[in-house]
């Protein structure tokens, strides 16, 4: 088991689906516990996993390699460093998470959860894949399983919902397999194989014709101005869980795909488009903040707040040096635990109130006190409040960026005020004032939810204070990547 | 090679052949007349068996039928085809009114048909067989003649055939005026001299109107969706995967060991040919209400990215048409399985006895979902092995403007087989459950299902089965 953790990560979900298939449909009890334990086993081999990675090495370990298609050189090849870890670790512990908050669903729970733990098995996937035809494929299957956990159980325009954020994906997706058709017929030999693909040489205008078609791609998942349009929609009619799941993993396989695809294969391109992209990012953050000042719709208000932060990833991106790549990634990993957990407390209140309208709750910190209490803690967490997790990362990607550009820094930190303000105008309007007498019944949060949500303050909290505890594993190889794509 | 030594070579055909004879004295003497169907069945079966691979190249009867690896393996494909076809129509109840018996003997016939396409190595036998599917795929698509859609569509198909057939007979005659011969590679020789290229241009040309209309390619693709709406849904199946690959199987044939010398001049019309066969298909299939015509429309699409494979006409790309073929064979029949199921269950075809179906039949639903995704090419079905195999032989052709409007299309394409998915599990269902489907048809459906999976899943088995 030890020589195949990584295929266990991936397929226990797949194994856990099945299971589901085979329940009887009015067995709900049971379905809802053997996914919850499926995704428990995941995050527990995962933590397995944790106790076999190496730190300090940078390269790829638990290697996992076999033939899948010999005709072009296809390997089943799974492998982990400091990039991927991280993303498998989130994924696990949001999984798990949004299960539990799936409990309240009530409708087709057989078909629910096995395509939720179908969607598991694609994540974890697509951060494992070192092989880009696998990758691929993987990329591929999270497509269908959102489709329909955003097509049957969301909100009221979830049909168009649901099919804007497939038809996007999948553009962008099919450019990228041009892309890396492009990038397997230009190496010599033939080969998907990113181990060996990383260190070729290529010219460099193939290259930047291929980095936009891998750009295309990952910008449309992150998703990057102007290719964001899907993201408002898909949040805000996907059912809670749903909605957690696409902040805290599915955006992250955008810019996943920048660290490991992108960057190490086309570093000429990379510094090319460096100026493109901080730009990019300037604006998302900025667009991204003042959408989310002016939304009325809690949900939609965290949806446009992720534009902004995910600005913040791209932006340690663009920086090229180390500490804009740690903030990056360390904001990937604490943006999905934040943003997650804003997702969950929308979710929390909209169970209740059956209504997402900002201007219409008011005083309610009177009556739910817990749930004010853990509101509260996101949204300073969100806003960047020091000892949280948010500040340290939007801190080293800003940190990167003032190496590269003064002004881009300048303007970036226009997003930390605006989220200053747009997430303490929603406390303001949820939690303080007059009592609206409508919600004067409305009972505080229960176990079940809090459950949900100490785990993600736990690591909120604990990087916050501590940030080393997640940066001790990344810097490693994040400086490898550097070191890689450095051009002389 | 000649005939008496041949003969031992060509069992299968004989099998099927007599067979066929066989099933039509049958039908006089049998009342249960599914017992033809099943007898049928059973020839095929005999058919797939007996058949061998060559080792080399054998010309039989004289060079006039030329068995090697790729006749060997579109033997398979049409058996596979036509056995499916009768399985699914065991059950096909508008049938039972009409001569059932004939029509099971006319799909023996028309395998045997397919077989002789696939095998022609010259001008007289490529256009007598084609000839033989066309007259036999006339008479299927009219079987039901008290339906007067049926009727419309059998004339409609025999007047735009007879038109395409004409005009690629003439080619034929140019070809033969320039070589003196019917044999393939002597014409392949012969217009190797550069005074003839413009001859084989034009030749070319006149092939691709009669092949054109046999792979519904665009602009000789009018009559399908109305053919595949009047016929019976089996015979529409069946028009759907098997005369179609057999029309690829011809061109490949010909450009191979004809027109190789002026690949320069006929590529690019390939190109523009398969770009707009697949943008018309996709486009006009977005906006279709009722199934059979949906399905007409995309797999004139689907034939556009087969023809991707033509263009590029590279080791690769010549690859990539057998395998797409294979694939696109077990993902619409099926489709046309289900809808054969659920036409039955609702006496429609109109889309909105789709409505709810993963309610009504979560089976069927589950499945025409998986055939749907194989369709639009997503991963890890046998569509997007086949897809994955165009793309990478333009790529490496570095055809990339054709794989940019490829890549646009599969987005339309995606879009309207959503809109199928999206009928059945997103909206409410109209009626009461479905029975479970009859015995062939579940057979039928399993079969095509695991196959969609099989080669999505290990696909470098079957390439290597296929490709060598």
């Amino acid at each position: 088991m030890t020589s195949h953790i990584l295929s266990w990560i991936i397929f226990t979900p797949l194994i856990g689906a099945f299971a589901v298939l085979f329940v009887p449909k009015n067995a709900t009890a049971c379905i809802k516990w053997i996914a919850l334990i499926t995704t428990g086993i995941v995050t527990a081999l995962t933590g397995y996993a944790l106790t076999l990675f190496q730190p300090a090495q940078a390269g790829f370990q638990m290697i996992e390699r076999g033939v899948w298609i010999p005709q072009f050189n296809v390997q089943y090849l799974l492998g982990t460093d400091g990039i991927s870890f991280p993303m498998v670790v989130l994924t696990a512990i949001i999984s798990l998470l949004a299960c539990l908050a799936s409990f309240g669903i009530k409708e087709r729970q057989k078909e629910y959860y096995a395509l939720y733990l179908l969607l598991e098995t694609g994540m974890m996937g697509t951060f494992l894949a070192l092989d880009l035809f696998l990758f691929y494929v993987l990329w591929e299957v999270v497509l269908v399983p959102m489709y329909f956990l955003i097509g049957i159980w969301g909100g009221p325009r979830r049909e168009y919902a649901a099919i804007k954020f497939f038809l996007y994906t999948l553009a962008g997706s099919l450019f990228m397999l041009l892309g890396i058709l492009g990038v397997y017929f230009a190496a010599t030999p033939h080969t998907f194989d990113m181990t060996q693909l990383a260190g070729m040489p290529r010219g460099l205008f193939f290259q930047q014709i291929v980095f936009m078609a891998f750009f295309l791609g990952f910008a449309i998942k992150v998703p990057i101005f102007p290719f964001h349009t899907w993201l408002p929609d898909a949040h805000v009619e996907a059912p809670t869980p749903i909605s957690v799941i696409l902040a805290g993993v599915l955006l992250k396989m955008g810019t996943y795909g920048f660290f490991r695809f992108s960057y190490p294969l086309f570093p000429e391109a990379t510094h090319w488009f460096q100026p493109a992209m901080a730009v990019l990012a300037i604006v998302g953050i900025i667009y991204g903040g003042f959408v989310a000042l002016a939304q009325t719709d809690f949900k939609k208000m965290v949806a446009y707040s992720s534009v902004s932060h995910m600005g913040f990833v791209l932006l340690g991106l663009a920086a090229l040096n180390a500490d804009g790549f740690r903030g990056a990634m360390l904001q990937m990993f604490t943006h999905g635990t934040i943003t997650g957990g804003l997702f969950l407390l929308v979710g929390v209140l909209y169970d209740r109130a059956h209504t997402r309208d900002l201007n219409g709750f008011g005083g309610l910190g009177v009556k739910m006190p817990a749930y004010a209490g853990f509101l509260t803690f996101f949204a300073l967490a969100s806003l960047g409040l020091p000892s949280l997790s948010g500040f340290v990362s939007e801190f080293l990607a800003l940190l990167g960026s003032y190496q590269y550009s003064k002004p881009v820094t300048a303007l970036s930190t226009i997003g930390i005020i605006l989220a200053a303000a747009y997430l303490l105008y929603m406390v303001q309007r949820v939690l303080l004032g007059k009592l609206n007498p409508k919600w004067a019944q409305l009972p505080d949060i229960n176990l079940r939810e809090v459950l949900t949500l100490v785990p993600l303050m736990v690591l909120i909290l604990g990087i916050g204070v501590y940030p080393r505890i997640i940066l001790d594993y990344m810097i490693p190889t994040l400086d490898a990547l550097l070191k890689t794509i450095k051009v002389s | 090679m000649n005939a008496i030594e041949s003969l031992k070579y060509f069992i299968p055909e004989l099998v099927l052949l007599g067979g066929a004879f066989v099933a039509l004295t049958l039908d006089f003497f049998l009342k249960q007349k599914k017992l033809v169907g099943e007898f049928a069945l059973l020839v095929i079966v005999v058919a797939l068996c007996l058949a061998k691979a060559p080792e080399k190249p054998l010309p039989l009867f004289f060079g006039f039928f030329h068995l090697d690896a790729l006749a060997h393996f579109f033997r398979y494909l049409a058996l596979a085809a036509v056995g499916i076809t009768i399985l699914i129509s065991l059950g096909y109840t508008p049938l039972k009114k009409r001569y059932e018996g004939e029509f099971y003997s006319l799909f023996l016939f028309m395998a045997f048909a397919l077989i002789l396409v696939a095998a022609a190595n010259n001008l007289l036998m490529i256009f007598l067989a084609i000839e033989f599917i066309s007259l036999l795929s006339y008479l299927l698509v009219g079987f039901l003649k008290n339906d007067p859609k049926s009727k419309e569509a059998a004339i409609k198909y025999l007047l735009f055939g007879s038109v395409c057939s004409g005009v690629m007979l003439y080619g034929m005659s140019l070809l033969y005026g320039a070589a003196g011969s019917i044999e393939l590679s002597v014409i392949g020789d012969t217009l190797f001299f550069a005074p003839f290229k413009p001859l084989a241009i034009t030749a070319a040309l006149f092939f691709f109107v009669g092949l054109g209309f046999k792979i519904s390619m665009a602009p000789f693709h009018m009559w399908a969706p109305d053919v595949y709406e009047g016929a019976p849904t089996p015979v529409t199946a069946f028009l759907t995967v098997a005369p179609k690959a057999l029309g690829f199987a011809v061109l490949t044939r010909v450009l191979d060991s004809v027109f190789w010398n002026s690949q320069s001049v006929w590529s690019p019309v390939l190109v523009i040919l398969s770009i707009l066969t697949m943008t018309i298909g996709n486009i006009t299939a977005v906006s279709q209400s009722n199934i059979k015509r949906f399905l007409a429309y995309s797999s004139i699409a689907q034939a556009g990215y087969i023809l991707m494979g033509l263009a590029v006409f590279s080791i690769l790309g010549r690859g990539a048409v057998l395998i797409y073929l294979l694939v696109y064979l077990l993902t619409n029949l099926g489709a046309f399985t289900v809808v054969l199921f659920v036409g039955g269950q609702t006496q429609s075809d109109s889309l909105d006895a789709y409505a709810g179906l993963s309610e009504r039949s979560p089976t069927a639903a589950a499945m025409l979902t998986i055939f749907l995704l194989s369709l639009a090419g997503l991963p890890p079905l046998a569509g997007f092995i086949g897809k994955y195999y165009v793309f990478a032989a333009a790529i490496e052709g570095k055809f990339i403007t054709l794989t940019i409007f490829a890549a646009i299309n599969s987005v339309i394409a995606a879009y309207y087989y959503f809109r199928i998915i999206r009928l059945m599990y997103l909206t409410p269902a109209t009626g009461p459950a479905f029975p479970a489907p009859s015995r062939s048809l579940t057979v039928a459906l399993w079969a095509l299902f695991l196959g969609v999976l099989a080669l999505g899943i290990f696909p470098g088995f079957f390439i290597t089965r296929i490709l060598g």
